[in-house]
Order: structure tokens, then sequence, then C-alpha cells
């Protein structure tokens, strides 16, 4: 109980585990179908590529939440056009093309941010600052969940239907082109909220390491969802208690607890874990 | 009925079909064959309504309720989904994004699957099942959309006699349907001993009309052929 005492003791680590909850439960979901999608990797550029859209924000406004989140947001959606415009002109690979303008971006942000503010800012938007979340970050985190589980629900049968067999979706249906871009909508929303509590370097951590853990638990889109968000909460409540009591920094520390249930499911995942891989047994696993 | 008036559909400039000009009744039971590269697949996926990078001429299709079987690759068999899941996609038409499936449909999708001989495998995962055993849940699902025309893409490809013979059954009561139905197909013999139609090409039309007709020796050596100047000549312009 002592242990997490410092939750109702102190107001900050309340703002931190309500805005930790938060992106659990928006980050996750999007997490899931992101690593579903085969797409774990472009989660983790396009947290880089908002940083020069930050960076920008920094410098107009200082560390004004509004401007630096309009400012991602906009560098996110501009990375993923002209990736997706590299593409289809010169038949380069999504992948190849946008690590090229992520490694650009990255630089440009660590490069904008270093004309103005000092290594202690860069390291506020690299890293994040979750146990200084204010209001507004709060409110920013909150707002995000709620519209992100809103949009899921809209879309998720198309893009259930995406990920398994995008040509029938593309025959049934119109939803195809708008769901893609939808679903890239939520990641970059997604990971500029998350930057402020995370930094635009961990706020993919929060999104990818639940759903890959999870996937490790079951073979129900459903119910791996939830276990998502449950691994969220409970590495955001790992790594603040982490940090409150041994000092050690928020950010890195959310992200490590949720890399140690990864790797124990990993392990020990029933649902194609390598030590029920090696046990004879079961047909499948429901 | 599907009708082609003088059709090319292209990728990078590159005709995967040119020049195709024919017809394909309502009601017909006709396989797409051709060597590999012919553009079998690019020709029925534009007949499906998939957009092509460049096409020209005529594709006439004079109906929207078509049901579309792609071939596995296409599929991620990994993604968490069961047998019911994915089977009840065949009822978009009618439940679309948002409606229930309902214990209408839900029964719809357990008929099916007794039709294709897996019941009971509604809670399995996808990614449980055999090639054999997938290739039936994707004749499951085209059941369910209940089209007037089916186009499959390679159906019989990986899969053992006995499932070959009772999904070939199916193809033939669909057809006894009232329903067209056209297939990429591989297998000649296959085509010979069950098709009443085939369609041959090789980039272009090389013959079209009864399968046995079609398949002869005569004909599959001349798409090679056409097929392989086709490609030679590609090659020398690069």
């Amino acid at each position: 109980m002592s242990l997490l005492s410092s939750f109702f003791d102190y107001a900050f680590m309340q703002r931190a585990a309500l805005g930790c909850a938060a992106i659990s439960v928006s980050a996750a979901p999007v997490g899931c179908f992101l690593t579903l999608r085969r797409m774990s990797l472009m989660g983790d550029a396009m947290s880089h590529a908002i940083l020069p859209g930050v960076a920008v924000g920094f410098l107009v406004s200082g560390l004004s939440l509004g401007a630096m989140t309009v400012g991602g947001i906009v560098a996110g959606v501009i990375v993923a056009m002209l990736t997706g415009a590299v593409t289809r002109l010169t038949g380069q690979r999504e992948d190849a093309s946008l690590a090229a303008f992520y490694l650009i971006s990255l630089a440009l942000g660590v490069l904008l941010v270093s004309l103005r503010g000092s290594s202690v800012d860069l390291m506020h938007i690299l890293f994040g600052s979750v146990l200084a979340l204010d209001d507004g970050a709060l409110r920013l985190l909150c707002a995000t969940a709620t519209v992100t589980l809103l949009v899921l629900a809209l879309i998720w049968r198309p893009l259930v239907l995406e990920c398994v067999d995008p040509g029938f979706l593309r025959l049934v249906s119109r939803w195809s082109g708008p769901v893609h871009f939808v679903f890239l909508g939520l990641v970059v929303v997604n990971l500029v909220a998350g930057f402020q509590a995370l930094g635009t370097l961990m706020s993919v951590g929060m999104m990818i390491l639940p759903g890959l853990a999870a996937r490790f638990w079951s073979h129900r889109l459903g119910t791996m969802t939830v276990l998502a968000v449950l691994i969220g909460l409970a590495s955001s409540a790992a790594g603040l208690l982490g940090s409150f009591h041994w000092g050690l920094p928020s950010g890195p520390a959310i992200t490590l607890s949720a890399g140690a249930i990864y790797l124990i499911s990993l392990i020990f995942g029933r649902a194609g874990g390598i030590v029920p891989r090696l046990r004879p047994g079961k047909h499948f696993h429901n | 009925m599907i009708a082609f008036d003088d059709l090319t559909l292209a990728y990078d400039r590159e005709p995967a079909v040119h020049h195709l000009t024919g017809r394909i009744d309502r009601g017909s039971l006709i396989a797409l064959v051709g060597p590999n590269g012919a553009g079998k697949t690019t020709l029925i996926r534009a007949i499906a309504g998939e957009p092509i990078a460049s096409a020209e001429g005529g594709l006439r299709v004079d109906t929207r309720r078509i049901g579309w079987l792609p071939q596995q690759a296409e599929i991620d068999r990994a993604f968490p989904i069961d047998v019911t899941g994915f089977v009840a996609m065949g009822l978009w038409a009618k439940i679309g994004a948002f409606g229930a499936l309902g214990r209408k449909g839900r029964a719809q999708v357990a008929e099916a699957l007794a039709a294709v001989g897996l019941p009971g495998f509604g809670a399995r995962p996808l990614s449980a099942l055999s090639g054999g055993q997938m290739q039936r849940v994707l004749f499951a699902r085209l059941m369910l959309q209940d089209a007037e025309l089916c186009l499959l893409d390679e159906p019989f490809a990986a899969v053992d006699a006995r499932t070959t013979e009772e999904l070939t059954a199916l193809l033939l009561r669909w057809q006894a349907e009232g329903r067209t139905v056209v297939a990429v197909m591989h297998d000649l013999d296959l085509v010979r001993r069950t098709f009443p139609e085939a369609l041959l090409i090789a980039r272009e039309k090389i013959a079209q009309g009864p399968a046995r007709e079609v398949l002869s020796e005569a004909n599959l050596a001349r798409a090679r052929l056409v097929l392989a100047s086709d490609t030679a000549r590609r090659r020398d312009a690069a």
C-alpha cells in the first residue's frame, strides 16, 4: 500500500496517472492495428517525423502546447503525404522513402530546437515530462483518447477487412482509401498528443509495445485490444512508481516497463510465445 | 454478361493484356487460362472492378453483384480473427460497415461453413487452418456474397484432390443456379474435365470456346510462342 500511496498523496502523480491512462486507452488500440498491419517501424519513424513541426511551434511560441501540437500534426501529415507521393511517382518502397523523410525531419527538428532553446528544452521535447502535465495537456490527452475510441469504433470493421484482405475491401466498398488515411491520422494525432507526456522519442513505445505483448496472449482482436490497454495501464503504473521511488526518468521507466511485459509475453504468451511453442499439445488456442 | 472491346490493360506503360475483344455470356462457367505472365489475374481483377493503372478500350460488366475469391497469398492469415468473423465479410452488401451480424447472419455463416464441409469451424482462428481448409473458408465467404458474377483467382492452387473435387461441385452448382462463374485456372486437366468453356490468353486472346477445343496442343503452343516473343520484344526495347 505504501508503494501506491504516492498516487494518493501527490497531485502531480495523479495527473501523471490520468495522462498515462488516457494514452494507454487511446494509443494501445491504435498500436494493435499498427503492428497487425506490419507497420510497427512506420509508427517509430512517424514519431520522429513530427519533431520539426513541434520545433517550429516551440520557436514561434516557446513551450506552448497548442502551437507544438498543431506543428506536430502538420509535420506528420506532410511526411506521410510526401512518402506516399514518392512511392507513387518513383515506385520506391514506402518504408525506404519514409526512412529518408523521417531522418531529414529528425535532424531538422533537433536543429530548429537548438536555434533557440536550451538542452533542457530539447530533452523536454524528446523525452517528455509526464510528471509535470498541466491542465491543457491533460485535456488534450483525454480529448485525443475520446476521439480515437469513437473513430476506431466507426472504422473498426473496414479497418479489420483492410488488414486481412485489402483486395476484398476494395471490391465490396469505397472504404479502402479513406480508412487508410483516417487510420494514419489517428497514428499521427496519438503520437503528437503523447509527446507532451513521454516525448517524441518515447510516445511510440506506448503505442507499439502493449499491442505486441498482447498478441502473444490472444488470437482474438477484441481480447487483444483490451489486453493491450491493460498492459499499457500496468506499464504506466509501474513506470510512474519506479520514477517516483527510485528517481528514474519517467518516460523511459514507463517504456521499459512495457518492454518487460513484452519480453515476458514473448517467452510465456500462450498464443505463440516461445515456451508454449516448445510444448506439444493443443491444436490451437482461442 | 461481360464484354471486352479492344481492351488494353497496362502497368508502368507495359500492357498486361492488349486488344482483347470478346464476351462472356450470362450463366457461363468459364476458365481463364494461359501461361504465367499472360495477364489472367490482371484481367479478372479488372472485371472485378479494381482500378488498373492504365485501361483503354471497353470493358462492360452488366451486374454489380460481384463475388470475389482472391489468391490465398493476398490474405493475412496471421491476423487475429476467427473463421466466423472472416466468412461474415461475405455479408458486407447486407450489413455494411456498421450493421450487426445478428442471429440470422450467424446462422447463414454456419450454413455456408457446413456447405463447404467445415461445420463447427466457426470459432477457429484463421491461422489454425490448413491450406485446403482456408480455401473452403474462402468458398464459404463467396457463397454468402450471393453474387450474380463469381470471380475466382486460382481457386484450386495447392489444394488436395478431394477438396478440389468438392469445391468444383460447388462451381457447377452455382452455374446451375444461373450465376456466371469465371475462374483463373492452372490445372489444364481439371479445366478439360470440369469447365464447359475456356478463354486462353497470352496478353492477347489466343482462343475462346469449348474447353477441350481451346486447350488443344496447337493453341497452347501458340500461347507460349506469343508470350515468349512479346517478352523478347520488350526486353530488346528496354
